[in-house]
């Protein structure tokens, strides 16, 4: 244990925590603006210190695109009275937001989102079993909501903390067993190696498509968004698991959801998409140089972007799903087919070895 | 009535045809908000919509073509008034007469609580002098209760003059053309 080791792991925790942080700030926004502009509308286009007006070209430009929204949503949350409900059981309701924030920002460690800046790899915990830490976080998220749920002493959180947990673990399942074909690809767990195996033989969507698509449905339940937004259900619950909560406790929730979806976005493009490389000009192999270095997180940001714009596009396409639609897709349709995927997957690797 | 739905085909049960009719028609909807502008918001305070014809704003007086005030202070309209929203102080007998003849007085005070009032038009409809109209402003901003309590001044200077309506002048001239009307007997 070394002090260079433990300087830059600091270094590197708080720059990364703090991007997520923005990132999630920016997704709210993102999703403002592109919900609006599929349902016809402008979105958040007023929000702006006073002096940003005067910029020539660019400031009306930045006040159009709500730039400065996420600040003014983040100082509203902050200023709001916390106001704590008749009847609650204090501590799950104080614990509940903490619970659902902290496993999802704890996925981020073990990314690999950028191969190296200087003698430093761009991943805060390199991990071995890095899969399994994540699916072991990840369920963990769970408890949040549930307890939220619990803790509200209300019958609306309470049927939405229910929901949630119904639905978590039947996607847990389809989720962890849909990654199985990649690592049998692989044959390693770090995600770095996993990284470094689609360098050499091509991104593993193409090896494994089935896969990705029973993970990418899955981590849309995983992380409550629609068309698997039950536990929130906004027509159904009010507002489902956080119906009770206010000011920085609901906006915990929110970001522990966003965070959820910026750390599925950034597995599938390490899992799937080769993570921080791309295929050609040479940007395949860990970088030398500064330079190098930036461009490979720049990469790998701009694949989490495409992925984080999916997670919300899809959000206005479609209805919810009924719960026993729900139900049955997780059980009936998923889990065998990650099954048949995975035995698919092992003979063909058995019959050419 | 019983409508027979028909089972689902393969592809159907795929939902696959069906994601990919959603990401085209919210596709096209961004495409046209993006970038043919076709958007269906009106930016309120730069925008403002063409208020109709018989649109019921707030009430204000009116004064007739030469100026003069043409309410006579009968306070109808503070009876009829359902929220109580009109307050209307009379000259008293030794009180100022009115600035116009065939009236024998006009209000002394005359004050519309525009938190109270609910837009109804009964003023305007029981106003005997046609002196009350609700016009067309729909947006009012104060700072204080206080504010908000238009009084006389504020009411003529905000209701103007309403052109064409003049009912003791119209009602003199049916009385002079009866007067030179031919009777036949």
């Amino acid at each position: 244990m070394d002090w260079n080791f433990i300087i830059f792991s600091a270094v590197k925790i708080a720059v990364v925590i703090g991007v997520v942080q923005g990132m999630v700030a920016y997704a709210v926004l993102a999703e403002r603006k592109i919900s609006a502009w599929i349902q016809d509308r402008v979105g958040p286009n007023r929000t702006a210190p006073p002096f940003v007006k005067f910029i020539p070209i660019v400031g009306p430009f930045l006040i159009r695109l709500g730039i400065f929204q996420p600040l003014a949503d983040g100082l509203k949350f902050m200023f709001k009275e916390d106001f704590t409900p008749a009847g609650v059981r204090k501590i799950y309701f104080f614990l509940a937001p903490a619970i659902a924030v902290i496993p999802a920002m704890l996925t981020v460690a073990v990314i690999p989102f950028g191969s190296t800046m200087g003698a430093q790899k761009m991943v805060i915990a390199d991990l071995n079993v890095g899969i399994l830490y994540t699916f072991g976080i990840v369920s963990l998220g769970v408890y949040g909501i549930v307890l939220a749920g619990y803790a509200a002493n209300s019958k609306y959180p309470f049927l939405g903390g229910i929901r949630s947990s119904a639905q978590m673990i039947s996607y847990e399942i389809s989720m962890s067993l849909s990654v199985i074909p990649v690592l049998l690809i692989v044959g390693n767990l770090n995600l770095g190696q996993i990284i470094n195996w689609q360098t050499q033989h091509g991104w593993l969507i193409i090896y494994a498509p089935v896969a990705f698509i029973i993970f990418l449905v899955a981590s849309f339940a995983e992380t409550n968004r629609l068309p698997f937004d039950l536990p929130e259900a906004e027509t159904e619950l009010v507002a489902g698991y956080h119906t009770e909560y206010g000011s920085m406790k609901f906006a915990l929730f929110f970001l522990g959801e966003y965070s959820n979806m910026i750390a599925s976005a950034a597995m599938m493009v390490t899992l799937f998409f080769g993570g921080w490389t791309l295929p050609f000009w040479g940007l395949d192999h860990a970088a030398g140089t500064l330079a190098g270095g930036i461009a490979h997180i720049l990469i790998f940001l701009i694949k989490m972007c495409a992925f984080l714009v999916l997670f919300i596009w899809v959000r206005w396409m479609f209805p919810r799903f009924r719960y026993d639609q729900l139900m049955d897709l997780g059980w009936r349709r998923f889990l065998p087919l990650a099954l048949v995927n995975i035995l698919v997957t092992a003979i063909i690797l058995w019959m050419r070895s | 009535m019983i409508v027979n739905r028909k089972p689902l085909t393969f592809w159907e049960r795929l939902y696959l045809p069906a994601i990919l009719g959603g990401f085209k028609v919210t596709l096209r909807h961004a495409w046209r908000t993006l970038f043919e502008r076709k958007i269906v918001t009106m930016e309120y305070p730069e925008q403002k919509w063409a208020v109709p014809p018989d649109y019921r704003g707030a009430p204000y007086l009116v004064k007739d073509q030469e100026g003069n005030t043409k309410c006579v202070s009968c306070q109808l309209c503070e009876f009829v008034c359902p929220p109580k929203a009109i307050k209307i102080i009379p000259p008293g007998p030794a009180g100022q007469t009115a600035d116009r003849p065939n009236a024998e007085k006009m209000p002394l005070e005359f004050e519309i609580n525009m938190l109270r009032c609910i837009f109804c038009g009964f003023c305007q409809e029981v106003c005997p002098e046609e002196a009350i109209f609700l016009q067309k402003d729909y947006s009012f901003t104060g700072t204080s209760r206080e504010e908000m309590i238009y009084d006389k001044e504020k009411l003529l200077a905000l209701g103007g003059v309403h052109g064409g309506i003049q009912k003791w002048k119209l009602k003199l001239e049916e009385a002079r053309e009866q007067e030179s009307f031919p009777v036949k007997l």
